[in-house]
């Protein structure tokens, strides 16, 4: 206990300190030639583009961001778990479902890792995979159209934090838990935790076709939390591995409790022996409840389906399924090399950085050096899966990222900087200063069998004194280095929305000659969409309006609409009729309880209006769209609830 | 077969082509349209950007670009009906017929590009009173749009760029080759150098 209190006065010291010496050190950096190499590094001149694409997770955000790369420049946010009023995503009709789950509508979330879809180990380009941690969902988005395509909720989960990652040909997306929870869910007493609480790792088969992800099946693990994850590579390819910490099974004061044990465990999961397990069906199926959402791109609305079971593998009725390989203290990153040999496991509250070795373990599972089991699962002896150990590298070391030239890359969340290393040889090579703090990094395909190891992004927590000062709440911030050389070079930071929590960056040929440009109108599906100015008009069915709207450079047809009542339900569907890449229109109907909306060309979108007063209220367009932009408005006239004033609609007074 | 009757033959039947592929091309770019817009004319139909161009001619007043035009009706039928009067002098195989095979195509050519003009004209100059946008020249008369025959020129924020298109270049190869077809045919008869 004593031991603890010194260690965390130690740590606060110390990030006070490498503070101050950050601020102080960094008016040596400014000016001179270097930093001038270095603007020049980073500049993309106008007109050009950017060589990598960056998805950078927003954290408590709940959305993704786009950025390129190296110029720092923010191209989209793309909304994923949490309501956005730009777009409407959450507020339409249309999307409202996306963020359905079993709790009811959950407007936010927490997203933590984004992962690009792989084929053979090497980023596609295809989809981006990213989880919501407080209320276990895992988001597909397709990367022809950046939207978010698809949300599944996972069951029996608690903090879906090790996750979303996927395997070397997408076979999978898993979703590990953080928290340990009763499965099922029960009314229990809290001080039980200990053998009575389960961690679950969700195995998320993905459709090659259409990306469509469907809950495989469940490994109900011992109740130790469970925080990060990695897919094995190339020779490992088959199996996934997962830190732990809280092996002491604490259910109060985990930062005193759960750092007890000298050791936690990576566990190592073989999941093609969990698929013969299943054909052979070993499982149980338990009744879980859990939303599956999809967003149609012919009808252009979501869908929310509610899922009933799901089968569960027990480890210990499944031999060979999972191992536990130990690793010292608390590890936070897991982390698997391009070859697929080494697992990285850095212990947040050790000083090292362990390498588990693929092929270690494979020898030490077939000779049964183990040196126990934990709850049925065999423990392996650490010095036989040993690989190797980053010495003393720094304080802190939380997440490993590699390059394509033998060298992993360490964060230090505590004395701030990153650490370059050689895998093999375990010697720290070059290290260098990040302000503040830094979470993850990210060299793009720097978690796959093939990294482009030429800038490696560092995001950090804390930002003190490195931006204009915008009040209590200051932004978080990106690091970009550039690591072609033998030494780091650290060539520019900017702000980042939310939390940059992790990111994944690809080159942008991979992305950029998909993209979608409008959608097609003669493939629009959705049922209340008016293709052209004559579909449009207006019904009434009891209390609901539906209004048939279209938009079009630079007017909505129509634009006059009378005999709408107090006590009315008006649904505008609204449909852009352009077909021109880049006219997006935009919706906004004055005291309407809800969002704008912006519509893509070729799209329709519904906006519920609950009109409380009498009069003669306008609506525009808030995108500006041409020349005549601001003359792009109508009226709607609201009666008294019972007036007889007919259902009439106009354009130009036809 | 006779080499001049082959070519003859060969020259008539090029204009199929024009069935299948666009006899002009008008490009209209822009600094908001770098991907130009661009309308391409059949003998058949008119397709391309047609939308994009209809919205943004809409704020001078032009008229919409109409999805079928009385031409439609009547081009094929003379494009159908030069091709089978080629073939058939192709087989009779008269040389001087296939000079007047050359010079029907070409009084029809002049007509096509004549028709073509006064279509642009119209389009370009009979405005919609009602304009959003109207500008004026120095003289203080409303400016016209007209796109030019043939081609580039500037119109507003517009480069208007109209040029033939494959379907016109192979009719007009398919016109040379109707003059070889009677060069050869008059060697063929004796004569050592054709005039030209």
């Amino acid at each position: 206990m004593k031991k603890t209190i010194f260690s965390i006065t130690a740590v606060a010291i110390s990030t006070t300190m490498l503070i101050s010496c950050g601020g102080a050190k960094k008016g040596g950096d400014s000016g001179g030639a270097l930093s001038g190499k270095n603007a020049e590094k980073v500049y993309v001149a106008p007109g050009e583009y950017d060589e990598f694409y960056a998805f950078i997770s927003g954290g408590f955000s709940g959305q993704l961001s786009v950025y390129g790369l190296p110029s720092g420049r923010l191209f989209k946010v793309i909304p994923v778990f949490s309501q956005d009023a730009e777009k409407a995503y959450g507020y339409n009709e249309e999307t409202k479902p996306m963020l359905n789950t079993s709790y009811g509508f959950i407007p936010w979330d927490d997203a933590h890792h984004p992962d690009l879809s792989q084929t053979k180990g090497v980023i596609d380009g295809r989809w981006c995979f990213i989880n919501g941690n407080n209320t276990p969902r895992i988001a597909r988005i397709d990367l022809k159209t950046f939207e978010t395509t698809e949300i599944i909720e996972i069951p029996n989960c608690a903090g879906n934090h090790s996750s979303s990652y996927v395997t070397d040909n997408t076979e999978y997306v898993i979703a590990g838990t953080r928290f340990s929870v009763p499965v099922p869910q029960k009314d229990m007493p809290i001080s039980e935790y200990k053998g009575n609480f389960k961690g679950m790792l969700s195995f998320l088969k993905v459709d090659q076709e259409t990306g469509e992800m469907d809950l495989s099946f469940q490994i109900m693990m011992p109740g130790f939390d469970y925080d990060k994850a990695h897919p094995g590579r190339g020779k490992s390819h088959g199996w996934f591995f997962f830190t732990t910490y809280n092996s002491e099974e604490a259910a109060s004061l985990l930062e005193v409790n759960a750092s007890q044990n000298d050791k936690d465990f990576i566990a190592a999961v073989n999941w093609k022996k969990a698929e013969e397990y299943i054909k052979e069906g070993k499982f149980k199926t338990m009744p879980a409840k859990y939303a599956h959402n999809i967003y149609d791109e012919g009808t252009q609305m979501a869908t929310s389906t509610m899922e009933k079971d799901v089968k569960v593998l027990d480890p210990a009725e499944c031999p060979g399924l999972v191992y536990f390989l130990p690793t010292p203290k608390s590890p936070h990153g897991c982390d698997v090399d391009p070859t697929g040999e080494y697992i990285v496991g850095s212990g947040k509250l050790s000083a090292n950085v362990t390498a588990h070795s693929f092929t270690k373990m494979l020898d030490a599972i077939k000779n049964e050096k183990f040196s126990g089991e934990a709850y049925g699962i065999p423990i392996i002896n650490f010095e036989d899966v040993l690989g190797g150990t980053v010495v003393q590298p720094g304080l802190g070391p939380l997440h490993t990222e590699f390059d394509n030239n033998g060298y992993g890359y360490t964060t230090f969340f505590i004395s701030s900087e990153v650490v370059k290393w050689k895998v093999g040889t375990w010697e720290v090579v070059d290290r260098k200063p990040t302000y503040y703090s830094p979470g993850h990094l990210m060299i793009p395909g720097g978690n796959s069998q093939k990294p482009w190891g030429k800038y490696l992004l560092a995001m950090n927590k804390i930002t003190k004194d490195r931006y204009l000062p915008t009040g209590p709440e200051l932004c978080q911030s990106a690091q970009l280095y550039d690591i072609t050389g033998e030494k780091m070079e650290l060539l520019s930071d900017f702000p980042t929305i939310g939390e940059p929590h992790y990111a994944a960056g690809c080159p942008a040929e991979l992305i950029q000659p998909n993209q979608q440009k409008i959608y097609k109108l003669e493939d629009n599906k959705h049922p209340y969409a008016a293709k052209s100015e004559k579909e449009s008009r207006v019904e009434r069915n009891g209390k609901d309006v539906h209004i048939y709207l279209t938009t079009i450079r630079s007017h909505f047809a129509p634009d006059n609409i009378e005999g709408v009542k107090v006590g009315d339900k008006v649904y505008f569907h609204v449909t852009n009729l352009e077909q021109d890449y880049d006219v997006p229109h935009g919706f906004a109907m004055i005291g309407a309880n809800n969002s704008e909306l912006l519509i893509m060309p070729g799209q329709t979108e519904t906006l519920v209006w609950e009109p409380k007063q009498v009069g003669v209220w306008p609506f525009y367009c808030t995108d500006f769209c041409s020349a005549l932009h601001q003359e792009m408005q109508g009226y709607i006239r609201v009666s008294p609830a019972g007036s007889s004033t007919a259902l009439s609609w106009s354009l130009d007074g036809e | 077969m006779k080499t001049s009757k082959i070519i003859m033959i060969v020259a008539a039947l090029l204009p199929l082509i024009l069935f299948f592929l666009p006899m002009w091309t008008i490009q209209l770019s822009a600094p908001q349209y770098p991907d130009p817009l661009e309308m391409r004319i059949f003998i058949t139909k008119i397709d391309g950007d047609l939308q994009s161009i209809n919205l943004m001619n809409h704020y001078v007043g032009m008229k919409m670009i109409p999805e079928t035009i009385p031409e439609f009706e009547f081009f094929p039928w003379i494009v159908g009906g030069m091709i089978l009067l080629g073939v058939v002098i192709g087989l009779i195989g008269n040389r001087f017929l296939f000079l007047i095979w050359f010079w029907v195509s070409a009084i029809l050519g002049c007509f096509g590009m004549y028709d073509f003009y006064k279509w642009e004209y119209d389009y370009g100059t009979s405005l919609n009173p009602k304009a959003a946008i109207k500008f004026m020249d120095e003289a203080g008369k409303l400016i016209t749009y007209q796109p030019p025959l043939i081609g580039t020129q500037t119109i507003l924020n517009f480069q208007a760029t109209s040029l033939p298109a494959i379907g016109a270049y192979v009719l007009f190869l398919g016109m040379v080759l109707s003059i070889v077809a009677y060069w050869v045919g008059r060697y063929e008869a004796g004569h050592k150098f054709p005039p030209l």
